[in-house]
């Protein structure tokens, strides 16, 4: 069956909300941010339509999905090879409702960096369509924390306006689960097994986006879906900027960090609340700047939950709650109050 | 399904050349979310969450798209006002 | 040649005579293809290329995006990028860049991105080198690019352009490589001829041309490029059930660019007035010839030169030189090695635990004669060794001796030209 109509955003009532985003040429109008959520799904499509074959509750399509909110207008998606890519993109079947294209796993960050420049140059020679394309990639912690961290350090340090979507589900889960560089201490993982000799993964996560901070680029934020406006304000702003913008955003998978399906948001809003991940943003001018519910926690302390909380739901970390392991988690608990401890030093709008 | 195509029928480069809307995820599901919509507030949350862009709104109200709905829960879960149950599918 | 004496549209006195070494000359040639963007790495003996191009850009001279990435890798990565986005796009590079680079060179092809790649052949590490030898180019032997060896700085700048009309005609699509000798051609100045500006704008055409592709849930067909206005997903899984059909079209067109090379050689002709062989296969005084040396690359002027004096001498000999190592041009090949005794296949390049690569091709090509030639693989060149005259006599005193003998011994068959014993 070939689909006839060109679909239109906004969409009209009645009509289905699974279509394509198309841009006449010429096209000039900017998407606002919509915030009250009826006029968004009235006014709104996301970026990714059903048919996906992305675990039942896994949060990957969530944050894409919200993401695509915010973007304002002509978007370039580029993916990294991972779950993401993998399950939207099964031939001869497409998930994207925008110009995609995934190259390989290590190279999101370059290959939108290729994109972005030949933007610059059609532009500059009359030939580019629009005012402006913007190039979004959506990365999983493999393709950015480790093997594909070159290509985005280099991709930053040329100033190519991209924004870079980091969706971390803190492993490998597309090759079945193995420790990646953005894999918390203790985490079980199949490369990083509970044994009766190591308690899981022996190394603590690399703090990647402060990394992308002292790039200096001009925006770097955390993020969560469970955080939705946050994220929302954030992935807007990182597309406004003029240069590369990152965004870490936690998303939970329940086949890796074992657990259930329909607490996947859940655990992201308890990843805020034990401070385990902060939520915060980061400009060259105003540094940091803590936001959402962990400003809300920095103002009112009381308000931190006990890491417990976020692990307690998640099988990966099973064996931290046996009483043997009481010391492993203390100093799970001694790290994350360390790495808050010190954010609240540096965020501006921290109470002092 | 779409019956499988032979090379000639295959487009440049191999790009897609359907949507995976054309693919049922619905059949995944044990589990069905069932709206109750005397409690529904319209408060769109769950059609906010859910991964499978499977609540929609009318205008008027919100409801489940079965074809694509994985019964993954999280519109249940998250609803403000427990409106969303989710019952056993009954095998055919 | 059936068309005699044709006068080319741009007669040397119409073209600009310039001094250059073959980096320089292919910098050159990429500044008139109106190339998009250019994401490159340098590593000697590509690195003048690099910094050449930098140059016409911090000069304003191109429109190009110059992307100076932090590896090969990253370059291929943003050339397909940059195509699938609808540019022009060019990099460059050698020995560890193009090893580096393998993993794109296959999803560029595979997903039809035209591509120019300059590969400025140097041997591979270890022992590290810096210097000639085809051991890198054989990394791409399968990456479904289509090959293109020059063999002097003319036609590295006359390839160069060539390249960019080949990959982008609408029945080839496909990403191209034009190969120089490290050193022999990149860093050796030689005078040559090059057009106006205008008259590579028209050859190619102007900017690239997107191609047409038809997707079921479009009602019309589309450009093949990343486009807000009809999207489209490049580099999707396909499976068991999709992925050799997927790679069929591929192959039918690295075929079709055998007629493509072909014609694009000739109407270079009618420009310029320079052509190389067929386009494919660059034959010298192979007719009637006894002993035939297949060879690609410098080497090959080297060779002409000594078998030119040995036909003096009134020995039956010719050098065959191949300019498309992919697409195979088998059939001109046959055609042209049909008669002859023995072909002596000159490898830049070993294939340890086999024969050299072209050797295997030239096998594979003659296979199917009904009087097959004799056939012996020569090794030489390792690691930027010099082909010198003096060597090309002994190896063709050693070839007469072999011919009087009528064969070849098994163990015989793979020899080194130029090693210390
Ligand atoms: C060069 C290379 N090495 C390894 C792989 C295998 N591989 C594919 S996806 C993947 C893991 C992806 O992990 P991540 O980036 O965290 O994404 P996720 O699947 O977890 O969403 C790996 C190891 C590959 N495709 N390419
Ligand atoms: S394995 Fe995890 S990340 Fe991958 S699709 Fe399933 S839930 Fe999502
Ligand atoms: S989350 Fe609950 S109350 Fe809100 S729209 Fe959905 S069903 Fe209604
Ligand atoms: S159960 Fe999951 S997939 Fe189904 S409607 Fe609710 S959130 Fe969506
Ligand atoms: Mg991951």
């Amino acid at each position: 069956m070939v689909v006839k109509t060109i679909p239109e955003i906004p969409v009209k009532k009645g009509e289905p909300p699974y279509k394509l985003w198309i841009f006449e040429p010429g096209e000039k109008k900017e998407f606002p941010l919509v915030f009250n959520l009826r006029q968004l799904a009235e006014q709104r499509r996301p970026a990714l339509i059903p048919g996906h074959r992305l675990c039942a509750g896994c949060a990957a399509p969530i944050v894409v999905k919200l993401a695509s909110f915010a973007f304002r207008g002509p978007t370039i998606v580029v993916s990294a090879t991972g779950c993401l890519e993998v399950s939207t993109s099964i031939y001869p079947y497409t998930s994207w409702a925008v110009p995609w294209i995934h190259n390989a796993f290590e190279n999101a960050a370059a290959t939108a960096s290729g994109i972005e420049a030949a933007i610059k140059a059609l532009k500059k020679t009359g030939r580019l369509k629009y005012d402006h394309v913007d190039v979004v990639v959506f990365a999983g912690d493999g393709g950015t924390y480790d093997i594909g961290f070159q290509a985005l350090s280099g991709m930053a340090e040329r100033g190519h306006d991209v924004l870079y979507i980091l969706y971390d589900n803190e492993a490998y889960m597309n090759t079945g689960i193995q420790r990646s560089g953005g894999t918390p201490k203790f985490a079980w993982t199949t490369t990083s097994p509970v044994g009766s000799v190591l308690p899981g993964k022996g190394e603590h996560k690399k703090p990647i986006a402060d990394i992308m901070v002292a790039h200096r680029i001009p925006y770097v934020a955390t993020a969560t879906p469970a955080h939705w406006m946050d994220l929302m304000k954030k992935v807007r702003k990182g597309i406004e900027v003029n240069g590369p913008a990152f965004i870490h955003a936690l998303s939970s998978c329940d086949r890796g960090w074992r657990h259930e399906e329909a607490i996947s948001i859940e655990i992201l809003r308890r990843a805020v609340d034990t401070c385990y991940f902060p939520l915060w943003e980061w400009t060259p001018e105003t540094g940091y700047l803590l936001t959402d519910r962990s400003l809300v926690i920095a103002r009112n302390p009381s308000l931190k939950q006990p890491i417990d909380k976020f692990l307690e739901v998640q099988g990966r970390f099973r064996h931290l709650l046996r009483p043997e392991n009481k010391e492993l988690l203390k100093q799970l608990q001694d790290y994350v109050d360390a790495v808050w401890e010190d954010l609240l030093k540096r965020a501006s709008n921290a109470p002092r | 399904m779409a019956t499988l195509r032979s090379w000639r029928e295959i487009p440049l480069g191999g790009v897609a050349f359907r949507l995976s809307t054309d693919v049922k995820t619905g059949d995944w599901r044990a589990l069905r979310p069932v709206i109750d919509q005397s409690k529904c507030t319209k408060c769109m949350i769950c059609w906010l969450y859910c991964p499978d862009m499977s609540i929609i709104w009318d205008g008027e109200k919100v409801f489940v798209n079965y074809d694509y709905c994985k019964g993954c829960g999280i519109c249940a879960h998250e609803c403000p006002v427990k409106a969303i149950t989710m019952v056993p599918e009954v095998g055919e | 040649m059936s068309r005699l004496q044709l006068v080319p549209k741009y007669p040397r006195e119409k073209q600009v005579m310039m001094n250059l070494n073959g980096d320089e000359a292919i910098a050159y040639a990429a500044k008139q293809s109106y190339v998009d963007v250019v994401a490159a790495y340098p590593i000697t003996p590509q690195t003048i290329i690099v910094e050449k191009y930098s140059e016409f850009v911090a000069n304003g001279e191109v429109h190009t995006e110059f992307v100076p990435v932090e590896s090969e890798h990253s370059a291929m990565s943003a050339c397909v990028g940059a195509a699938a986005a609808g540019a022009r796009a060019f990099t460059a590079t050698s020995s560890q860049g193009l090893a580096l680079m393998v993993e794109i060179l296959y999803i560029a092809s595979g997903l039809r991105l035209p591509i120019v790649l300059a590969v400025v052949n140097r041997a591979l590490s270890a022992p590290i080198n810096i210097h000639n030898d085809h051991s890198d180019a054989y990394l791409m032997r399968d990456s479904g690019w289509i090959m293109l060896f020059a063999e002097n700085v003319q036609e590295a700048y006359d390839t160069t352009i060539q390249a960019f009309k080949i990959a982008e005609h609408p029945e080839v699509q496909l990403p191209t490589s034009v190969h120089i000798d490290g050193f022999f051609l990149s860093h050796t100045l030689e005078n040559i001829y090059t057009l106006p500006d205008e008259a590579v704008y028209e050859f190619l055409g102007g900017p690239r041309k997107i191609p047409k592709v038809r997707v079921d849930y479009f009602g019309e067909e589309v450009d093949y490029v990343l486009n807000p206005a009809r999207p489209l997903s490049f580099g999707n899984l396909a499976l068991y059930d999709y992925y050799f059909e997927m790679k069929i079209p591929q192959l039918i067109a690295i075929n079709k660019a055998l007629d493509v090379i072909k014609q694009v050689n000739e109407e270079w002709y009618e420009l310029t007035g320079r052509r190389y062989g067929n386009g494919l296969v660059d034959p010298y005084m192979v007719e009637d010839a006894d002993i035939v040396i297949v060879a690609m690359g410098s080497g090959a002027g080297t060779i002409r030169s000594v078998v030119k004096k040995y036909r003096e001498r009134g020995l039956k000999i010719g050098l065959l030189r191949v300019r498309s190592y992919r697409p195979f041009p088998h059939s001109d090949i046959r055609n042209l090695l049909r008669n002859t005794k023995l072909v002596v296949v000159m490898d830049r390049a070993i294939g340890p635990g086999q024969y050299g690569a072209l050797y295997l091709d030239i096998a594979s090509t003659l296979y199917h004669e009904r009087s097959r030639p004799i056939l012996v693989d020569y090794v030489y060149g390792l690691g930027g060794r010099d082909l010198s005259p003096d060597m090309v006599s002994t190896m063709i005193n050693q070839l007469v001796k072999d011919l009087e003998r009528g064969y070849i011994p098994e163990e015989e068959r793979l020899r080194f030209l130029g090693v210390r014993g």
